[in-house]
């Protein structure tokens, strides 16, 4: 017998007998019902109450934003993809200024040192966010992988602000994660923080040590 | 005063009273732990403010319920998605076991250095000290976990480990150990922590972490966390191993946010952590980064023990939050180390005896006032308060016998004493001249009672009694009125 089969032996000859198993209702978690403003508002007001940094931007004007935090931070060295259309739009609005970009589509173990010691910050899309706790969704890929929203000391995301829900489990419900997880998912909800030293908050202990989110709006507001 | 590294103790929770006693005596530790728990209890409640707390607690209960209803189902549904995946899953009996695999695993690799997140099952089993034993360093990355190994501790809570310490004693840590400036700036000792830290993620041939929920219908690991050390163990280094207990597996997907909303909130007031990673699989072909190999360690340790019991079955429903101890009035006081055990607190009160027995955790179960807030607060609802009587009972011999040391506590002159007493209470006439007795011989009782009379008065026996006063008065009475009339 294996330890696997002695401890499925011991649970399935349990001796109070079998137990029933109760159906469960989701109502508390989801049907929110807020109106886009409420969400925007909801989403702005979480995240940034742990940090995180909110810009709002047009759809098509969202470089320029990105340029002007890239400016403000004195970020020199960004690292980014490459397919995504953020990644692409970013490269091309980027490539005649001074910041360098580094690919960040490549095997970490090619640039680690690079990716640990000389970069600024990282570029990423976002697949959406959750009004309710204030966080964004993502699931890396081989153009934007897992590292890049951790290691280097900024992470700036671009969200769409049509892509704001309610709740984590209208998200799960809504785009079938169980019917296909990848293989990292990933909410982040502002910069790495610890309050191990005397319950005092710090920022940036082994993540980002700022979040800056591009919050892209379809149509310019007034 | 410090309990910086200079006075490192080690604690045994045979040793509880003793211990209780020196943290009672030992302003610096209960300062540390009042301010932080007080904290902790004010951020709860704030949290919650606009839920609907109670539905939430119900439907988390109701979901571990579930899980635990199908738990053999459950774990070989997970085992096999996993596998599916890419993800090798391996099984133990016990804590030595789980070493044993894990240890096999790094020296696979070849493996000299390995980083952890944070994992309690890790501690439960001393992992750390395994590793070393086969010359493996084993570094916790979680700054509360590296701050309690630089120091030689273990950790005094579960969520927020090096809470016992303040930031003197830290700075001083931090100094001594790894020659950080001395500094009551908690963002510089944060910084020079991180930049420790990240060397040895870049140099770690292996990642060790804990599993919060872990999804049977997905395959998927899920670890909660604020710093960011967590996604680093899980994707930095060449090989991942996920280690946790075998209670810790949820049915569905759709089973995890409202357990995640009641842990984030319970544990430290917070909506949310900052990160919630959720790991499927190894490095697919063609991804850049993450491990090319992950385990999965699902370890028993007195699990299925507990599981055959109706009411100890309550116990396996925790997701490890800590909202008990943060709101304990003995873990308040005592802290985390008093009690000598890998889970401190009420719920380590009524999980640590049946990992290592009643004879060496009987006075656990009695460190509590059955005041009811760990019930209260519990996200899960599990009944502590009942199951600390139900320990008790199993430490004198009194419940159904299936926890491991159970009658420890039984001595033949409480049994006969209680045997006598129950003979005199339902013997009337035999109390009542007992009682007689003891009020003229009022005199020779002791003064000294052991504990009771610590910070009491020794209880006097009356001349007489109530009984026999009331009896008086009535007959008294009676006569006033016959010659009233």
């Amino acid at each position: 017998m294996t330890a696997r089969d002695n401890i499925l032996k011991r649970l399935r000859e349990r001796t109070d007998g079998p137990l029933a198993a109760p159906e469960s209702d989701f109502a508390v978690v989801t049907g929110r019902d807020w109106s886009q403003e409420e969400r925007l508002a909801r989403f702005e007001r979480l995240i940034t109450s742990v940090h995180g940094e909110v810009i709002h931007t047009s759809h098509d004007g969202w470089t320029k934003a990105l340029a002007e935090v890239l400016e403000a931070k004195g970020i020199r060295r960004l690292a980014l993809g490459r397919e995504h259309p953020v990644a692409a739009e970013a490269r091309a609005a980027l490539a005649e200024g001074d910041v360098s970009l580094i690919d960040a589509d490549r095997d970490v173990e090619s640039w680690r040192h690079e990716q640990f010691h000389d970069t600024d910050a990282g570029l990423t899309s976002t697949r959406g966010a959750i009004a309710e706790t204030g966080s964004l969704w993502l699931w890396p890929t081989p153009d934007e992988p897992r590292l890049l929203s951790l290691v280097p000391p900024i992470h700036v995301a671009v969200l769409d602000a049509d892509t704001i829900e309610d709740t984590f489990f209208d998200v799960i419900e809504a785009h079938g994660w169980a019917g296909g997880m990848p293989t990292n998912a990933l909410l982040i909800s502002g910069p790495s923080k610890t309050a191990d030293i005397e319950q005092t908050l710090a920022y940036g202990v082994h993540g980002p040590r700022e979040l800056v989110v591009l919050l892209r709006h379809a149509e310019e507001r007034p | 005063m410090s309990s910086a590294h200079e006075s490192v103790q080690t604690f045994t929770p045979r040793e509880f009273h003793r211990q209780a006693h020196d943290a009672l005596g030992n302003p610096q530790i209960r300062a540390n732990f009042r301010r932080a728990m007080d904290g902790l209890m004010a951020k709860r409640r704030d949290v919650f403010s606009d839920w609907d707390l109670e539905t939430l607690r119900e439907l988390g209960a109701n979901i571990r319920l579930r899980a635990l209803a199908k738990l053999p189902d459950l774990l070989e549904r997970l085992e096999a998605n996993c596998q599916a995946n890419g993800i090798q899953v391996h099984w133990a009996e016990n804590g030595d076991e789980a070493c044993r695999i894990i240890r096999g695993i790094c020296e696979r690799h070849e493996a000299k250095a390995v980083i952890k997140g944070k994992s309690m099952v890790s501690e439960e089993m001393h992992l750390n000290a395994h590793l070393e034993e086969a010359g493996i360093e084993a570094l916790e990355s979680d700054l509360g976990e590296y701050l309690v190994q630089l120091n030689e501790q273990t950790p005094s809570h579960i969520i927020m480990p090096a809470i016992h310490l303040n930031t003197d004693e830290i700075s001083k840590i931090l100094h001594d150990r790894t020659g950080t400036e001395r500094t009551r700036d908690v963002d510089i000792m944060t910084a020079a922590a991180r930049a420790q830290l990240r060397e040895r993620f870049m140099a770690a041939d292996v990642g060790i972490s804990g599993v919060n929920f872990a999804v049977a219908e997905t395959g998927t690991l899920c670890l909660v966390e604020n710093e960011g050390n967590g996604r680093m163990t899980t994707a930095v280094p060449p090989v991942h191993i996920a280690v946790t207990g075998i209670e810790k597996v949820v049915e569905q997907l759709r089973d995890v946010p409202p357990l995640y909303a009641l842990l984030t909130r319970s544990a430290t007031g917070q909506h949310v952590t900052t990160y919630f990673n959720m790991i499927s699989s190894p490095r697919k072909s063609g991804e850049h980064d993450g491990p090319q190999e992950v385990h999965l360690v699902l370890v028993d340790s007195g699990r299925s023990n507990i599981y055959q019991d109706d009411e100890l079955l309550d116990t396996l429903r925790c997701i490890r939050c800590g909202a008990c101890m943060n709101h304990c009035p003995v873990y308040t006081r005592v802290g985390g180390h008093t009690y000598g055990t890998t889970y401190p607190g009420p719920i380590g009160s009524i999980l640590m005896p049946h990992m290592m027995g009643l004879e060496e955790t009987k006075d656990l179960p009695t460190a509590s006032s059955l005041c009811g807030a760990c019930g209260e607060v519990c996200p899960v609802k599990i009944p502590i308060p009942d199951l600390l009587v139900r320990l008790r009972r199993e430490s004198v011999g009194e419940g159904r016998g299936n926890v491991p040391g159970a009658g420890v506590k039984r001595t033949k002159t409480e049994v006969a004493a209680w045997k006598g007493f129950q003979w005199l209470a339902t013997h009337p006439a035999a109390w009542r001249s007992g009682m007689a007795l003891a009020g003229k011989l009022q005199a020779l009782m002791p003064s000294r009672l052991g504990p009771w009379t610590e910070y009491r008065t020794a209880p006097k026996p009356a001349k007489v009694s109530l009984h026999a006063l009331v009896k008086r008065h009535q007959a008294n009475k009676a006569d006033e009125n016959e010659e009233t009339r």
